[in-house]
């Protein structure tokens, strides 16, 4: 019982490490993270494998745009994307199909205080390969709901796809946007002293034609209006083809929306 | 650079500034801008303890029966202050006080007014914004200016859902309330017998602009404003007074600006990070603290548009 307390304090939202010996807390609290989320896989260092970027210090802690590339034709199965003291650490954890391409995952977060964010890429034969970025910025998560995310509720589900050149055979950049406020459940109404119930995005699916281009599992670290940036690979005889997305949040409502990929160009 | 609990307060610097009380702040000279009409110049910085959060203009109406705050300043302090200066020209009560929208920065000087019990006046949304944010701007100026420093959040007790007029004895004035543009509870108002237009944040001169609404709604509701026949307006930001409509212009270009350039990263998929570094940057050198907003205006902006 202690442990499992301990356990979640570790590991939980709030561990802000102290000035001292800060970065020696800040890699044993990605220690717990790892083994919370992998297990005991061990992970080695990306050596180029997997790079992720993100800015030094963010202009909007609520939205603060980060890619993470992968080698070409390195047999990467999976991306996880944990922002290690986020309330909810794991942002995304994306598993690509037949048709996905895992060189980019380009996604919009918050950060709730300064932290480390990690990348993992998974390979075919198991293996975890990590990289991190430090990250400056603060309060992303518990600023109060804004203007923006009525909106955002009042055209809950819609979604724009928005696409590069298709040529097939060769890798084609798309962005997925998606109308939804994800609510965190840490926005806190000041009249009520209610917190906003939580309301997010927790799966998202794209197939062409059927066929899985990734799945992504996310959590309340994603920002209001949800945008994916990935690739997919089409084959000729997927040409014209649809790409489908399928959204499920935290109160089990599912979205749907299929979008025209062009026999080629964009 | 500031980060959003910062920027969300108009610019209050949370980060680097050691937790003590508000030292008297320096009140800036009030200046009569029309006959009855006082303006107190907002400093272009950061709030500090130094300056009380008085970074913002605040001004007051003189009427032959009672005297109108538009904006009563951005603390506790700043309003005990703005109030000595009324009562210094004139004993008639103080009946309103307007809060332009809801930023710290314009109206927690509101606490020094309650003695007065007048009508606190407010964009009919103002008191859900209030609600949702009020007690986190509060902690956050706190954070600046020192525990207490603040004032309490004061909540509107007359709401304008289009348009009021209000009467001060041989002088009538009237609040407009705005669609979605600096925020989404902007007002405004008209004394038309000076020919002086109040915009609260829907103007900003010389200090970078901050978008936590809508920049479409913005560039439209401005354009509403400079039909309405003044020949003078007072900024949130900037000088007590400038000409108008010309004094609309830099803002204009600014916002205008921002929606070409942003539409074009847009259309071209390149993405928020790099439109951040791009959209606007002619623009950089223009203006006061525009690295610590900058920035953060594309990113709202790019956020607006891509869903259009």
């Amino acid at each position: 019982m202690l442990k499992s307390i301990l356990a979640i304090a570790l590991i939980g939202a709030f561990a802000a490490p102290a000035l001292a010996d800060e970065e020696a807390e800040r890699q044993a609290h990605w220690a717990e993270l790892k083994q919370a989320v992998f297990g005991e896989r061990p992970t080695v260092d990306a050596a180029g494998l997997i790079a992720l970027e993100a800015p030094k210090r963010a202009l909007d802690a609520a939205l603060v745009p980060i890619t993470v590339t992968t080698k070409p034709g390195a047999d990467i199965i999976g991306v996880t994307v944990v922002i290690d003291d986020n309330p909810g650490p794991l942002a995304a954890r994306v598993t690509y199909g037949p048709r996905g391409d895992p060189s980019l995952l380009a996604l919009r977060v918050r950060v709730n205080q300064y932290t480390y964010m990690h990348a993992v890429a998974e390979t075919a034969d198991g293996a975890l390969h990590e990289t991190a970025q430090f990250v400056k910025a603060a309060g992303g998560c518990s600023a109060p709901v804004g203007a923006g995310e009525a909106e955002s509720l009042a055209q809950i589900g819609r979604m724009k796809l928005r696409l590069g050149e298709v040529v097939a055979g060769k890798p084609v950049e798309a962005q997925l946007l998606i109308r939804h406020p994800n609510f965190n459940g840490m926005q806190m109404d000041q009249v009520t002293r209610l917190y906003t119930p939580m309301k997010f995005v927790q799966q998202v699916e794209i197939t062409l034609n059927g066929e899985r281009v990734l799945a992504m599992e996310s959590d309340i670290s994603l920002a209001t209006d949800p945008a994916i940036g990935f690739r997919f690979v089409p084959r000729a005889e997927d040409l014209p083809g649809k790409l489908k997305v399928t959204v499920r949040d935290s109160d089990n409502t599912v979205f749907e929306e299929s979008f025209d990929v062009p026999a080629s160009g964009s | 650079m500031l980060d959003r609990r910062q920027l969300i307060l108009g610019g209050v610097c949370a980060c680097c500034l050691p937790l003590r009380r508000a030292r008297a702040a320096s009140f800036a000279a009030l200046r009569e801008i029309a006959p009855g009409i006082h303006v107190r110049r907002g400093v272009d910085e950061e709030a500090t303890p130094a300056n009380a959060d008085a970074i913002a203009n605040a001004g007051f109406v003189i009427g032959a029966e009672s005297v109108l705050v538009f904006d009563p300043g951005g603390s506790l302090a700043d309003g005990t202050q703005l109030r000595a200066a009324i009562r210094a020209l004139t004993p008639l009560p103080i009946r309103h006080v307007v809060m332009s929208h809801a930023h710290p920065d314009h109206i927690f000087g509101a606490g020094a007014f309650l003695e007065d019990k007048p009508a606190f006046v407010g964009h009919a949304r103002l008191a859900a914004a209030l609600a949702t944010r009020g007690d986190y701007y509060r902690e956050r100026l706190e954070a600046v200016l020192g525990p207490g420093a603040a004032g309490p959040v004061v909540m509107p007790t007359v709401e304008v859902k289009d348009r009021l007029e209000l009467d001060l004895g041989g002088r009538k004035v009237r609040l407009t309330a705005h669609p979605l543009a600096h925020t989404d509870n902007d007002l405004t108002l008209l004394d038309a017998a000076s020919g002086t237009l109040f915009c609260g944040d829907l103007l900003f001169v010389g200090r970078v602009p901050a978008l936590d609404g809508g920049v479409l709604g913005w560039l439209k509701v401005l354009e509403g404003l400079k039909a309405v026949g003044a020949a003078q307006a007072v900024p949130g930001h900037g000088p007590e007074r400038v000409d108008w409509p010309a004094g609309a212009a830099d803002l204009e270009r600014y916002l205008r600006t921002l929606v070409l350039e942003t539409r074009v990263a847009v259309r071209d998929n390149i993405g928020i990070e790099a439109a951040v570094e791009r959209v606007g940057a002619g623009e950089r050198g223009r203006w006061t603290l525009f690295d610590d907003y900058h920035g953060r205006n594309v990113t709202q902006v790019y956020k607006e548009l891509e869903w259009e």
